[in-house]
């Protein structure tokens, strides 16, 4: 459904733009539709820079991006308008994505006056409360409140609501539920692998391994904007090959299972690996980031 | 025994009455103890660490007593408490990156630091190195601004410079929060460290993550809607725990190895009771399978087991 091909990004940062940052640097990945792909990776990694690429909040440098065969780099007016009504997204904070004047309901209507061609219909209200159904509220108690009236995950999960009443294909949920209490934020990530089992197509972009390896079908690694690791969840989480996956699995607080004490560890400090890595696949679907030298591979 | 509080109220003033962010805790920790404060947001964790160290002008002093190595802390007075700040209470932030004046080299920060609590800083600079490299820093980093220093860099300096004077307790407040996983773990276990050498002798670590406590914690304390609802050894509360919101806290939490297919978490529906004017009796009723008539009734929070105390009428 939606494919990058080689996508890199580069942002111009300092006075005047003067410098630049490589923030994603030849990506290539595939999403389809009722898979959850999730792209995991620590801040500064491009996680997020991808999931802009893709809703064209940013554009890419190098690189294609497209939705359907199509490229959506050169998306103007009504087909850009035609393409966020196939393409949503939902991000971390559930709080600030609100305008706090507004109620719910109006919220509803500017989807509708901006994004759904003839405004919907007679059908339109229907629509709305079987989008909020699915998120698990209810229509006539959360529609005429404030945002401050509803909680975290009230907030985050009418956000998806937002999202499925365009009759979306893919849904890119950027640290969805990072802002949520533990006890919440377990409904929301149900409630995503729900909507896979509709058809529906998610990248989720998180920094938590737990949460990415809970819900995803397959897994996309990233450090430094790049790939440095990628296969299907399972086969990632039971067999990680790249060192960068494995520091990663090591240091995850889990319950019920401690660290392994020996050597202090002391994180992730030491310089980017001196040889350049190529994606190389070692099993099937499995691709790791291995360093090529002089012309030989080197198992990661 | 190192630090017993006592039935410590502490109240936020808003226009509309007070929000009773800590109603109530009893609890003790011990020398060398780690103590592990877990709650969601709201709950009034970071409320009860700040409060054994210095209340801001929205908190208000309500009752309790606070004792330390067997001496009262006078928490309710902001100029009495100075004499222990630092010295034998010392805090660290969530945000060290707000801590940290960012138009003060790391050294100065550090020498200004000490000179305010009458040490002498020259004498303390090779400790300090020292203590650097313990957490793994080089000595240069005394000569940089906070700004040149990561996240995970900058959380170690202020590890360091909040326990330069040894303090009897230190308070560790979402300190693992904002970092990215291998950094999270290098600094929770540095918390471990801090104690293991004796630089500080008991620790209270606040946090919304069980799992990272359940890695470096001695004891679990859980609070919800401002009251503790049970503490426990931290094998005792993640293997067997007794209280029902602890128990479906724990239940919600996906660990490596739960995939979605093989099985389903469940969250905890509703949501805690508002502060302003809580209900009476029970504040996780309203959300607990197991409420009945009798939670009415606030049941006490009491030892169960040795170590083991639980607010809850049904955890006997």
């Amino acid at each position: 459904m939606l494919t990058l091909d080689r996508v890199s990004k580069v942002y111009s940062v300092g006075t005047f733009g003067g410098g630049q940052l490589q923030a994603v640097t030849d990506v290539s990945l595939r999403i389809d539709g009722g898979e959850i792909v999730s792209l995991i990776g620590e801040s500064g990694s491009g996680k997020s820079t991808i999931g802009k690429l893709i809703l064209r909040l940013a554009r890419v440098t190098s690189g294609t991006i497209a939705f359907e065969g199509a490229d959506i780099s050169g998306l103007r007016r009504g087909r850009l308008k035609n393409y966020y009504g196939s393409v949503q997204g939902v991000f971390q904070d559930p709080f600030s994505s609100y305008n706090p004047i507004f109620k719910v309901g109006r919220v509803f209507d500017m989807v509708r006056d901006g994004l759904v061609p003839g405004r919907g219909g007679a059908d339109w209200p229907r629509k709305v409360e079987q989008a909020l159904a699915a998120v698990g509220l209810d229509a006539g108690e959360v529609l005429h409140k404030f945002p401050h009236q509803l909680s975290g995950g009230q907030l985050q999960r009418l956000l998806v609501a937002r999202a499925l009443v365009l009759d979306i294909r893919l849904l890119v949920a950027d640290e969805v539920i990072s802002m949520l209490d533990a006890s919440t934020r377990i409904d929301v990530l149900n409630l995503l692998a729900d909507l896979r089992a509709r058809g529906l197509g998610i990248l989720f972009i998180t920094h938590d391994l737990s949460l990415g390896h809970y819900i995803s079908d397959r897994t996309v690694i990233l450090r430094r904007g790049r790939i440095v690791e990628t296969a299907e969840t399972t086969k990632l989480f039971s067999d990680p090959r790249h060192p960068y996956t494995r520091m990663l699995l090591a240091s995850v607080p889990q319950l019920g299972q401690k660290w392994g004490h020996g050597a202090p560890f002391r994180g992730d400090l030491s310089a980017p690996a001196e040889a350049p890595e190529v994606l190389t696949e070692v099993d099937d679907g499995h691709f790791v980031a291995i360093a090529h030298t002089n012309g030989r591979k080197e198992e990661a | 025994m190192s630090l017993a509080v006592e039935n410590l109220r502490v109240y936020y003033r808003t226009l509309r009455g007070d929000v009773q962010a800590v109603d109530g805790t009893t609890f003790e920790v011990a020398d060398r103890e780690i103590m592990g404060l877990a709650g969601e947001s709201g709950s009034g964790k970071s409320t009860l660490g700040k409060s054994l160290i210095r209340l801001d002008s929205r908190m208000r002093y309500v009752e309790g007593r606070v004792e330390l190595d067997g001496r009262e802390l006078p928490v309710w007075d902001d100029g009495d408490m100075n004499a222990f700040r630092f010295a034998e209470v010392s805090i660290v932030p969530q945000y060290s990156m707000s801590a940290l004046n960012p138009t003060r080299k790391i050294g100065r920060l550090a020498s200004e630091l000490l000179e305010s609590r009458g040490v002498d800083a020259d004498g303390a600079l090779d400790e300090l190195k020292r203590r650097l490299e313990l957490v793994g820093l080089e000595p240069a980093v005394l000569g940089m601004y906070p700004l040149e220093l990561s996240g995970g860099m900058k959380q170690r300096v202020v590890l360091v410079l909040s326990t330069m004077l040894d303090p009897s307790l230190l308070i560790a407040d979402e300190i693992t929060s904002a970092l990215d996983v291998s950094t999270q773990r290098a600094v929770a276990e540095l918390l471990v460290e801090l104690r293991d050498r004796g630089i500080v002798t008991s620790m209270i670590v606040v946090t919304h993550d069980l799992s990272i406590l359940h890695q470096i914690a001695d004891t679990i304390a859980v609070m919800y809607a401002g009251k503790l609802v049970e503490k426990a050894p931290a094998d005792e509360i993640v293997e067997a725990p007794k209280h029902p919101y602890t128990r479906a806290l724990i239940a919600s939490l996906p660990a490596v190895g739960l995939r979605y297919e093989t099985a389903r978490l469940t969250g905890i529906a509703g949501r805690p009771p508002s502060l302003l004017d809580p209900p009476g009796g029970c504040r996780f009723r309203d959300r607990c399978p197991l409420a009945s008539d009798e939670c009415a009734v606030e049941p006490p929070f009491e030892a169960i087991a040795p170590g083991h105390s639980v607010a809850c009428w049904k955890a006997a």
